[in-house]
C-alpha cells in the first residue's frame, strides 16, 4: 500500500463563479501516513479544501496540489488515484455490496480472480462478508459506511479523503464507527484527510487538526494543542467551551473589575512572556479548569443562574461575573440549586491570554458556536 | 381496521370502475364480437399474419415506433441531462419551448413536416439550389418519423430532466474518484439511474407512435402504417370485421410492449428503492 504519500497543498485558494470566495489562498502539508482533520463550522471553506485535493473543484490560479512531490493540480479526480467517503455514502444502487466494492478494480481492469480476492479482503477488513449479495437498499447506515470505506481502500490509493463520513449516523453508531476508523487508518498506515465539524471526532482521529474558519487555517496543531493551547477565541471557543473575562494584563497578573488573578493559575500560549501587555484584553478558561472552593480561596463570587445534570458531572451557568455567563463544571454529587450564592476558582494554568487574535477579522455568526 | 377499508376502497374506485366498464371494457368487447362476426369468423384474426398487405404494415408500424422511440430517448436523454445540469439564460424558454409540440395534434404536425419536408417545403427549395435536386421526405417513412420524433421528445424529456434532477452528483464524484471515465459513468451509474424513467417515457412514446392517426392522415399516401390502415379498412373498404380485428391487434400488441416496460421498470425500482 502507498502508505507514504505525503500531500502538499500550495497557495489554494478558491473563489467561485458567483464571486464568493470559498477559500483564501492556503498553504498546508501533510506528511505521508498522517491523519489530518480539517474541521470547522459549516461554509468554512473545510470541504472546499477537501474536494480540491481531490481534485473535484477547480483550484484559483497560482494554487499547487502536490503528491509525494509531483504536481496533480491538473489531473482529473479519475486519475489522481484517491479513495474517497462521502457524507451520503454515494453506493451505487444498482449493484451489489461485492460490485460495489470491486467498482474501482473493475474499472482498472484488473482480472476477475484478483478482484474477487480483494474484494474478500474488504469484506474481512470491514466485518461484512454476510453482506457482500445484498442490495444497497437493504442495509443499514452503518453498514453503508463501511461499504464506503471498503469501497474506498479496495483500489489502494495514495491518499484517503474523507467528507464528514459519520455525521448521517446516529450517536451510538457514530462512537463506534470513529473507534473503527481510527483502527483501521492506523493499521493500513494510509494518508487520510478526514473532514468534520464534530470536535470530539477530530480530536480522537486526528494526527494532526486543522481548525478553519471563513476560508482561512485559524490554527493547525495536535489535538492537544489546539485544545490546551488554542491560539485565538475562534479556535478556544470552536474545540471545547470556552468562558471569555474582560480584563488587563498587569505586572501582577490579569486584573479584571480590580480583582487581579494572580501569575500561577496563567497560561500563556504561543509567548513565553508573561509580562504586562496592554493590549491584552481577553483572556479565557474552561469549565474544567474551574472549582467550587470556599469564599476565601475563590476568585469570583456569583449566582447559580441555571444548572444541568449530565451524569459524571453537573455544568452551571453562573451570572454576576461576567457580561454573559461564566459555565463551571462540577463533579459534586448533591444538587445545587438554582439562586445559590457560589464561590469559584481558576485552577493553576487554567486561564489562557491568546497570542493570536484574529477574532476581530470574523464575522460575529461563525464565532457564534455552532452546534455539536 | 381491515374491514373498514374494504368498503372505502370500492367507493373511491367506483368512478374509475364506471368509467373503465362504460367507455372500455364494453366497447372493447364489442369490438372483439364484431371483429369475429365477419364472413371468416374467429378466423379474422389471423389476417394480421395471412394477409401480407396487414403483415407488412404491422411490421411498418411496429419497426417506425421502434426507431421513433429510440431516438427520442437518445436525443432527449442528452437533452434533458444537459439542461439539468447547466445553468443558462434563456434555460426555462428554451424548455417551455421543447415542449410546445404536446400543444400541437398530430395534423399539425403533419403540416409542419410537409412545410419542410414536402414538395414545396425549406429542405426542398434549399437542396434544390444547393444541388439541383430536390428533395422531398415530407410523404415517406422518413417524414413520418421527423413528424413522430418531433412530438415524442417533449413526452420524454421532461421525464428524463425529472429523473435526473434526483440523481445523487456524489454518485457520478464516487465513481470519478474510483477511476472510472466519463463513458463509464454514464454506463455504470447515469444510465442505470435514469433506467425507470426511460423505461416508462419509452413506454409512452413508443404507444403513442403505434396508434398516431393525426401526423400518418395528413402525410401519409405512399405510408401504410396500422392506424392508417384500419381507416382504409373501415371507411373505404367496409370492412367493419377486419377494421375491428386489427384493432384489437394494435391495441393488444400496443398494450404488451407496455406491460413488458412496466414489467422490466418495475423490478429495477425494487431494486434501486
Amino acid at each position: 500500500m502507498n502508505s507514504n504519500t505525503s500531500v502538499q497543498v500550495i497557495n489554494c485558494g478558491k473563489t467561485f463563479e458567483d464571486g464568493t470566495q470559498a477559500l483564501q489562498p492556503i498553504n498546508l502539508e501533510i506528511k505521508g501516513g498522517e491523519t489530518l482533520v480539517l474541521l470547522g463550522p459549516s461554509g468554512c471553506g473545510k470541504t472546499t479544501l477537501l474536494r480540491i485535493i481531490a481534485g473535484l473543484e477547480t483550484l484559483d490560479a497560482g494554487g499547487q496540489v502536490l503528491f509525494n512531490g509531483e504536481d496533480v493540480s491538473h489531473l482529473p479526480v479519475e486519475k489522481r488515484n484517491i479513495g474517497m467517503v462521502f457524507q451520503s455514502y454515494a453506493l451505487f444502487p444498482n449493484m451489489t455490496v461485492r460490485d460495489n466494492i470491486g467498482y474501482g478494480l473493475k474499472v482498472r481492469r484488473q482480472s476477475l480472480a484478483d478482484r474477487q480476492t480483494r474484494i474478500q479482503e474488504m469484506l474481512a477488513m470491514m466485518h461484512i462478508e454476510n453482506l457482500a449479495e445484498r442490495q444497497i437498499s437493504q442495509l443499514s447506515g452503518g453498514q453503508r459506511q463501511r461499504v464506503a470505506l471498503a469501497r474506498a481502500i479496495a483500489v489502494r490509493p495514495k491518499v484517503l479523503l474523507l467528507d464528514e463520513p459519520l455525521t448521517a449516523l446516529d450517536a451510538l453508531l457514530r462512537e463506534r464507527l470513529r473507534v473503527e476508523i481510527d483502527t483501521l487508518l492506523r493499521s493500513l498506515g494510509i494518508t487520510a484527510i478526514y473532514v468534520t465539524h464534530d470536535q470530539s471526532e477530530a480530536m480522537a482521529l486526528a494526527d494532526r487538526i486543522v481548525v478553519m474558519s471563513n476560508g482561512r487555517i485559524a490554527q493547525q496543531g495536535t489535538p492537544r494543542e489546539i485544545y490546551q493551547q488554542p491560539s485565538n477565541s475562534f479556535v478556544a471557543d470552536f474545540i471545547g467551551t470556552a468562558n471569555k473575562i474582560n480584563g488587563r494584563m498587569t505586572d501582577q497578573g490579569f486584573e479584571v473589575e480590580g480583582v487581579v488573578l494572580p501569575k500561577s493559575i496563567l497560561n500563556v500560549v504561543g509567548g513565553n512572556s508573561t509580562s504586562a501587555n496592554p493590549i491584552q484584553t481577553q483572556a479565557i478558561f474552561r469549565p474544567e479548569d474551574t472549582e467550587i472552593v470556599s469564599q476565601d480561596q475563590a476568585h469570583f463570587n456569583g449566582q447559580v443562574a441555571s444548572t444541568f445534570f449530565m451524569g459524571d458531572r453537573t455544568r452551571l451557568l453562573v451570572d454576576g461575573i461576567s457580561e454573559s455567563p461564566i459555565i463551571v463544571e462540577t463533579t459534586f454529587k448533591q444538587e445545587i440549586s438554582i439562586g445559590t450564592e457560589i464561590s469559584i476558582r481558576i485552577k493553576d494554568q487554567g486561564l489562557m491570554l491568546l497570542p493570536d487574535e484574529l477574532i476581530e477579522d470574523l464575522p460575529k455568526e461563525i464565532v457564534e458556536k455552532t452546534e455539536q | 381496521m381491515q374491514q373498514a377499508v374494504i368498503p372505502k376502497l370500492i367507493l373511491m374506485m367506483l368512478p374509475m370502475a364506471i368509467i373503465f366498464l362504460a367507455f372500455f371494457l364494453v366497447p372493447m368487447a364489442q369490438l372483439a364480437v364484431v371483429g369475429a362476426s365477419g364472413e371468416q369468423g374467429l378466423a379474422a384474426y389471423a389476417s394480421i399474419i395471412n394477409t401480407p398487405r396487414h403483415l407488412q404494415s404491422m411490421i411498418a408500424t411496429v419497426m417506425l415506433s421502434a426507431v421513433v422511440t429510440l431516438a427520442a430517448l437518445v436525443v432527449a436523454t442528452i437533452a434533458g441531462l444537459f439542461l439539468v445540469r447547466n445553468e443558462f439564460p434563456g434555460r426555462q424558454t428554451l424548455i417551455a419551448l421543447l415542449t410546445f409540440p404536446l400543444a400541437f395534434p398530430g395534423v399539425v404536425i403533419g403540416f409542419l413536416v410537409i412545410l419542410i419536408g414536402g414538395r414545396q417545403g425549406l429542405v426542398g427549395d434549399i437542396s434544390k439550389a444547393l444541388t439541383g435536386d430536390k428533395l422531398v421526405f415530407a410523404y415517406s417513412m422518413v417524414g413520418l418519423f421527423v413528424g413522430y420524433l418531433y412530438f415524442s421528445i417533449p413526452r420524454v424529456i421532461l421525464t428524463i430532466m425529472a429523473a435526473a434532477e434526483k440523481l445523487d452528483p456524489a454518485l457520478e464524484e464516487a465513481a470519478r474518484s474510483l477511476g472510472a471515465p466519463t463513458w463509464r459513468v454514464v454506463y455504470d451509474i447515469i444510465l442505470p439511474a435514469l433506467k425507470p424513467g426511460l423505461i416508462a417515457s419509452g413506454a409512452i412514446c413508443f404507444a403513442t407512435s403505434m396508434g398516431a392517426f393525426g401526423t400518418a392522415f395528413t402525410l401519409a399516401t405512399k405510408i401504410d402504417v396500422l392506424p392508417m390502415t384500419i381507416y382504409t379498412e373501415f371507411t373505404l373498404n367496409a370492412n367493419i370485421a377486419g377494421a375491428a380485428t386489427l384493432s384489437i391487434v394494435l391495441g393488444v400488441v400496443t398494450w404488451l410492449a407496455l406491460f413488458i416496460a412496466r414489467s422490466l421498470s418495475g423490478s429495477t425500482v425494487a431494486a434501486s428503492g
